[in-house]
């Protein structure tokens, strides 16, 4: 068997008596768009931090690569080619749309031109060109998420893993969104989402993990684990049953 | 046409500085110009850290000392040329920042600031304590040979003014690479929030102590200048708490987190604070106090972004503005 592009095994994350991941395990192919759904504090977000080294798991390995990743802090995690973003949006207020995407392009080009060139091009991907001189507080929600996709697709990521990338989106920035990630897939980005919009899960989704109580209750397409009962009781409800 | 504006002020500002030791009757003036330019190099040294990289240092004052003492010391015991001193002086200051930077750099906010004091205050009651430096009575620099390579000038203050202004251009060059280069980008970074930074790839313990390091050094090249230009210091007059007070109220109120703002902060501040202490000062009523402190209150009331960015803001108003008008923010 080759080696899994990201391998996450019997991942435990305890907090002083609370446990929030228990054994834990799944595995990412490249290129895969793999979602992570479940009620809250089904530790989804602990989860997260645990593969970007923001905690350091309890217990378990997560290998990247091939290589033993786990508990490596979080700079270093994105060197070796995992972006994040975060759950509530972070950019760097008093910078300019460009700059703050020039602060990613750093990573992999130290030089101030050819940053900024780098920083440009993601601009246009991402559809913020158009605003590059705007300061990072004067955006919108949307397109500040959608500057934090631009800001970690700069350090040129192999893995990128969106928190909660489409929570308060309009149907119109829904869509927006879900195309610009179907973009970065194709530019040979896998991508591992957090996410409670279940559109877009549907859409977007090869594979379907799903949380609950710290514990993986299953994974599959996700026309599989809609229809499955288990996750209509614990995170769905009835809308969606089949 | 904007390019070309700023290049004639930027012109006529130099060359004013160049000719106004000829015009300044007596030496008061002069030595409150060196003054301001000397704080000013503090100034912009304290504001790599606390104006672009968000740690707010109240004891530059220790950095401040370490440069006066390490080439007064050597001069005094060992005859080292003071030049040769202030290089000395400037990498025992950062290597000390780094020592001490280590333990801190996870330290933020308030924090950072109480650790700052503390440490200031250790190395000055140190240094009051220690024989070898003089202990509470001092250094006195010997009287040299007056001359660009002695570092010492005796009849006018002019070789200092032009020494002062000299520094406070090479640290106005630092800061201005910091600000364009990737580490000024870093350290923004770092200031907004250290996660950020993070996954952004951003070592924050490295590039924190960068910048700590830079100011560290810049604060000795200042107390190098101030042993030579006073010829005698002591704990009390170099390593005190008002100094690192008036570091960080000169790059807040010039405007922290923008290459000149220390410098106008300094222009503003030193000058007020040195004339009403010769005016007013002497009645021992701390009426000069009392002007400074409602000065320093207008300025942070009427003008919190410094006397800097107000400026800068005004000039920004006439460029093109992006037309668009940000939609209100919404709250996650």
């Amino acid at each position: 068997m080759s080696v899994p592009f990201l391998d996450v095994r019997g991942v435990t994350k305890r907090f002083a008596g609370l446990v929030a991941n228990d054994d834990v395990s799944f595995s990412v192919s490249e290129g895969e768009i793999v979602s992570i759904i479940g009620p809250n504090g089904a530790g989804k977000s602990t989860l997260f931090a645990c593969i970007t080294g923001f905690h350091a798991p309890s217990a378990g390995t997560v290998t990247w690569q091939g290589r033993d990743i786990t508990g490596f802090k979080a700079d270093r995690v994105c060197r070796l080619g995992i972006a994040r973003t975060f759950q509530i949006v972070q950019v760097i207020g008093d910078m300019t749309v460009l700059e703050n995407v020039m602060t990613g392009a750093f990573l992999h080009a130290p030089a101030r031109t050819e940053a900024r060139r780098r920083a440009e091009e993601l601009l246009v991907t991402t559809g913020l060109i158009d605003k590059r001189e705007f300061l990072g507080t004067a955006l919108t929600i949307a397109d500040k998420k959608r500057l934090e996709v631009a800001m970690a697709l700069a350090t040129r990521p192999r893995l990128l893993m969106l928190d909660e990338s489409m929570a308060g989106l309009t149907p119109v920035e829904l869509k927006q969104i879900i195309s610009l990630l179907r973009e970065v897939r194709k530019r040979g980005v896998t991508l591992v989402i957090v996410e409670h919009v279940m559109e877009a899960v549907m859409q977007l989704s090869d594979r379907v993990i799903v949380l609950n109580s710290g514990k993986k209750l299953t994974e599959g397409t996700p026309r599989e684990v809609v229809a499955d009962p288990r996750v209509v009781q614990a995170y769905l409800g009835e809308r969606y049953r089949a | 046409m904007a390019k070309r504006a700023r290049f004639v002020v930027a012109a006529a500002v130099v060359t004013l500085l160049l000719v106004l030791p000829l015009l300044l009757p007596g030496p008061v003036p002069l030595h409150i110009m060196i003054m301001t330019f000397n704080f000013a190099l503090l100034g912009v040294g304290w504001n790599i850290m606390g104006g672009y990289a968000g740690m707010f240092s109240f004891g530059q004052a220790a950095f401040f000392g370490i440069g006066a003492y390490a080439s007064s010391w050597l001069l005094t015991a060992h005859g080292v040329n003071p030049w040769l001193g202030l290089l000395v002086g400037g990498v025992l200051a950062a290597v000390t920042a780094a020592a001490i930077g280590w333990p801190c750099s996870k330290l933020r906010g308030h924090y950072f600031a109480i650790a700052s004091i503390a440490f200031a205050e250790i190395v000055r009651i140190h240094f009051n304590n220690w024989k070898l430096v003089g202990a509470a009575e001092g250094l006195t620099i010997p009287m040299a040979e007056p001359g660009l390579l002695n570092f010492q000038f005796h009849g006018s203050k002019a070789p200092y003014y032009y020494i002062a202004l000299a520094f406070l251009a090479v640290g106005l060059m630092v800061s201005r690479w910091v600000a364009t280069s990737r580490a000024g980008f870093y350290f923004r970074a770092i200031k907004e929030s250290h996660e950020l930074a993070m996954v952004l790839g951003i070592s924050f313990v490295r590039y924190r102590m960068l910048a700590t390091m830079l100011a560290a050094f810049l604060s000795a090249a200042a107390g190098t200048f101030y042993a030579q230009y006073i010829l005698y210091l002591d704990p009390e007059s170099v390593i005190i708490l008002p100094i690192s007070v008036q570091v960080v109220l000169v790059s807040m109120l010039g405007g922290a987190g923008t290459i000149f703002g220390p410098v106008v902060g300094a222009a503003i501040l030193v000058p007020i604070s040195e004339i009403t202490r010769v005016e007013l000062g002497h009645r021992g009523t701390g009426v000069d106090m009392m002007v400074y402190g409602a000065l320093i209150w207008l300025i942070s009331v009427y003008q919190p972004r410094g006397v800097w960015g107000f400026l800068s803001s005004l000039g920004r108003r006439k460029a093109p503005a992006p037309t668009a008008a940000p939609a209100p923010e919404a709250r996650p």
